[in-house]
C-alpha cells in the first residue's frame, strides 16, 4: 500500500511552489538587478484566498481620531498622535495642542487580527494582500502607517 | 548491570521541541521509575489578562496559548466571558463555531499521526499524513483568513460568516477525507509493522485513567467514554448527540495502549467530518454576532461582574478556562487556563514504567503532548543517583532501530 504511493509521489510534480526563485541564488543581488532589467523571471507566490489578512491599509483623511482602534488592538500597535500635515499646515508657533488626532501603526508590532477594522467607526482601516513585510529593521519606513 | 541509573530527558521534549523535563530510573534497558519536571509556561499570558488587556484583546491572547489548539482557547475564553455576561449567541454562530472546532480537531489528529508515524521511523507515512492534512488548513485559510491564527472569535458570536460557496467548498473537502479515509485506515490500522510496534506498549488501564483524571482521547483509549461534547455540550453539538468513541466500537476490545490511541484519533477524523457535514444541512440562517456593535460590548463587559467557567473538548481533552470578571475594570480579575494536557502528563508513568527506552518517544508522543499547555511544576519522586545524558537524537535512533528489528524478525 505505501510502495503504491511512494512510487505515485515519485512521478508527480512536485506540490511545493518555488517562490520566489527555483534555486537560491549565489548573488541576491545581482539576481534582483537580472530580475529587474528582465533578464529572469521571479516565479510567483500563490495568491493568498479571499479576505487574507495582509498588511494593514489607513486611510488618514477619513479618519476622525476616536482612539477606538488603539483601545481593542491586542499588541498595542497602534499609537495615537497628532495630525502631522495639519500642524505643517496651520500652526507656524507650534500651537500642537489643537491639532486633530490621528493614529500611527507600527506593523511590526501587529498580529493581523483585524479586530480594529472591525471597530472603526469611519471604516478607514482595511487588510490588503500584502504578506511580505520581513525587514531587518523593525521601525523602517514601510513598517510604519502613514509613511513619514 | 545491578546498578540503577537516572536518565535526565529533556528540558527539550522527547517527541516536541517544547520544555518539559522527564528524569527515567533505569536498569540496564528497563525502566523502573519515572519523574516529570512541568514548567510554568503561560503565567505571563495570565498575567497580561489580568492587568493590561481588556476582554476582547484577551481573545487574541488566548489563540495564542497553544499553536495548535488556538481554536479551542479562545473557545473556552469566549464561553466563559459569555455565561458572565449572559450573552445569548445566536444559532448560526453556534454552528459556525462547531465547524470551525471540527476543521481544527481534523488537523490536529493528522498532524499527531504524522507525528507518530516519524516517532517509530516512518517517515514516508508522516509526510503522506500531512500531504492529506495540507487540504484542511487551506480551507481553514479559506474560511477565516489565516492558516494558524485563525482570530474567528468574538464576545457572543463569530467574525466571519462561511457563505454558499464557503460551504461547498467544505463539502468538497470533506468528501475528499471520507475518500481517504480509507488509506490512512489501511496504514496505520493494518500494516503489521505498526501494530507490532505499537499494541501493548504504554499500557494505561481504565483504573489508572480513571484515578489520574486523564482526559481526551487518552482516557476514551483506555475505555472512559469521557467527552465534553457528550457530557457537557456546548455549541451545536446537543443538538448532533454526540456519542464518545472508545476503541471497542472499532474492534470490540480495549488494550489501552498506543494503538488504541491511533484508532480512537483516526476514528475522530471520522466522526469530525460527519459533525461537519451535519451542521452545514442543517445551518440555521440570521446573524453571527449577539452585538455588533463592539463599543456597546465593551461597555456590557466593563459593567458585567460575576465568574464563569467555559469547558470545550480540545483535540487533546478537556480543556478549561476559569474567568472572573468586576465591575467598573476592564481586565479580568482573575483568569486561569487549564490544557489538556496538564492532565495527560501524570499517565505518563504507569504507561512508561516497565517500557523500553525505545519506546519513550512513542509512548510519550501518544497522549499528544502540548507543553506550553502545561502550567504547573510536578515532582512525584526525587531520588536520584547517577545521570548521563541522553539526547533526543539517541532516542530517535533507538525507535527506529527496535522497528527495523522487529520487521527483521517479524518477516
Amino acid at each position: 500500500m505505501m510502495m503504491h504511493e511512494v512510487w505515485k509521489l515519485l512521478f508527480k510534480k512536485p506540490f511545493t511552489n518555488k517562490f520566489p526563485a527555483k534555486y537560491a541564488p549565489k548573488n541576491v543581488h545581482s539576481y534582483l538587478r537580472r530580475v529587474k532589467s528582465g533578464k529572469v523571471k521571479l516565479v510567483p507566490p500563490i495568491p493568498p484566498p479571499p479576505n487574507f489578512r495582509g498588511k494593514i491599509q489607513y486611510d488618514i483623511d477619513s479618519c476622525v481620531g476616536c482612539g477606538l482602534c488603539a483601545q481593542v488592538c491586542p499588541s498595542k500597535a497602534i499609537e495615537i498622535v497628532r495630525d502631522k500635515k495639519w500642524i505643517i499646515m496651520h500652526c507656524k508657533e507650534g500651537a500642537t495642542l489643537a491639532a486633530p488626532l490621528k493614529i500611527k501603526i507600527y506593523v511590526s508590532r501587529c498580529v493581523f487580527c483585524a479586530q480594529c477594522v472591525d471597530v472603526c467607526p469611519r471604516k478607514c482601516l482595511h487588510m490588503s494582500d500584502e504578506f511580505l513585510l520581513a525587514n531587518e529593521d523593525k521601525l523602517s519606513r514601510d513598517l510604519i502607517i502613514p509613511g513619514p | 548491570m545491578s546498578e540503577n541509573y537516572t536518565i535526565p530527558i529533556g528540558p527539550l521534549h522527547p517527541a516536541l521541541h517544547e520544555p518539559i523535563t522527564l528524569k527515567l530510573e533505569v536498569s540496564g534497558e528497563e525502566i523502573v521509575g519515572v519523574d516529570i519536571f512541568c514548567s510554568q509556561v503561560h503565567r505571563g499570558i495570565e498575567w497580561i489578562g489580568m492587568n493590561r488587556n481588556n476582554a476582547i484583546q484577551s481573545i487574541y491572547l488566548a489563540e495564542r496559548v497553544c499553536g495548535i489548539c488556538n481554536i479551542s482557547h479562545p473557545f473556552c475564553m469566549v464561553d466563559a466571558v459569555e455565561k458572565v455576561t449572559n450573552i445569548e449567541v445566536p444559532e448560526r454562530a453556534q454552528y459556525i463555531r462547531t465547524i470551525i472546532a471540527e476543521l481544527e480537531r481534523i488537523h490536529s489528529h493528522l498532524l499527531w499521526a504524522g507525528v507518530a508515524a516519524h516517532e517509530i521511523g516512518f517517515d514516508t507515512v508522516f509526510h503522506y499524513t500531512w500531504a492529506l492534512r495540507e487540504s484542511v488548513m487551506d480551507l481553514v485559510e479559506y474560511l477565516t483568513g489565516n492558516r494558524v491564527t485563525k482570530a474567528i472569535f468574538m464576545i457572543g458570536g463569530v467574525r466571519r460568516d462561511i457563505s454558499e460557496e464557503g460551504a461547498k467548498k467544505i463539502k468538497e473537502g470533506m468528501r475528499f477525507y471520507l475518500e481517504n479515509f480509507h488509506k490512512i485506515e489501511e496504514i496505520y490500522l493494518h500494516d503489521p509493522t505498526i501494530r507490532m510496534r505499537t499494541r501493548d506498549v504504554g499500557i494505561l488501564t481504565k483504573k489508572d485513567a480513571l484515578k489520574l483524571c486523564a482526559v481526551g482521547p487518552v482516557a476514551r483509549a483506555s475505555g472512559v467514554p469521557k467527552d465534553v461534547r457528550q457530557d457537557y455540550p456546548y455549541a451545536a453539538y446537543a443538538d448532533y448527540g454526540l456519542k464518545a468513541i472508545t476503541p471497542d466500537m472499532y474492534n470490540g476490545e480495549v488494550h489501552g495502549d498506543v494503538f488504541d490511541r491511533i484508532i480512537v484519533r483516526l476514528l475522530e477524523v471520522k466522526q469530525s467530518v460527519d459533525i461537519i457535514n451535519w451542521a452545514l444541512d442543517n445551518m440555521p440562517s440570521g446573524s453571527i454576532l449577539a452585538e455588533k456593535n463592539l463599543v456597546k460590548l465593551k461597555i456590557m463587559l466593563k459593567k458585567a461582574e460575576g465568574e464563569g467557567v467555559g469547558r470545550v473538548e480540545a483535540p487533546r481533552g478537556e480543556d478549561i478556562h476559569y474567568v472572573r470578571l468586576k465591575a467598573g475594570e476592564e481586565p479580568f480579575l482573575s483568569w486561569k487556563i487549564r490544557a489538556p494536557t496538564y492532565n495527560n502528563v501524570l499517565p505518563w508513568i504507569p504507561m512508561l514504567l516497565g517500557g523500553q527506552i525505545a519506546d519513550v518517544p512513542i509512548v510519550a508522543a501518544s497522549t499528544d503532548p502540548c507543553m506550553s499547555c502545561l502550567n504547573r511544576v510536578t515532582v512525584v519522586d526525587t531520588n536520584k543517583k547517577k545521570e548521563f545524558e541522553i539526547t533526543k537524537e539517541y532516542m530517535h535512533e533507538q525507535s527506529i532501530k527496535k522497528t527495523r528489528r522487529l520487521m527483521r524478525n517479524g518477516q
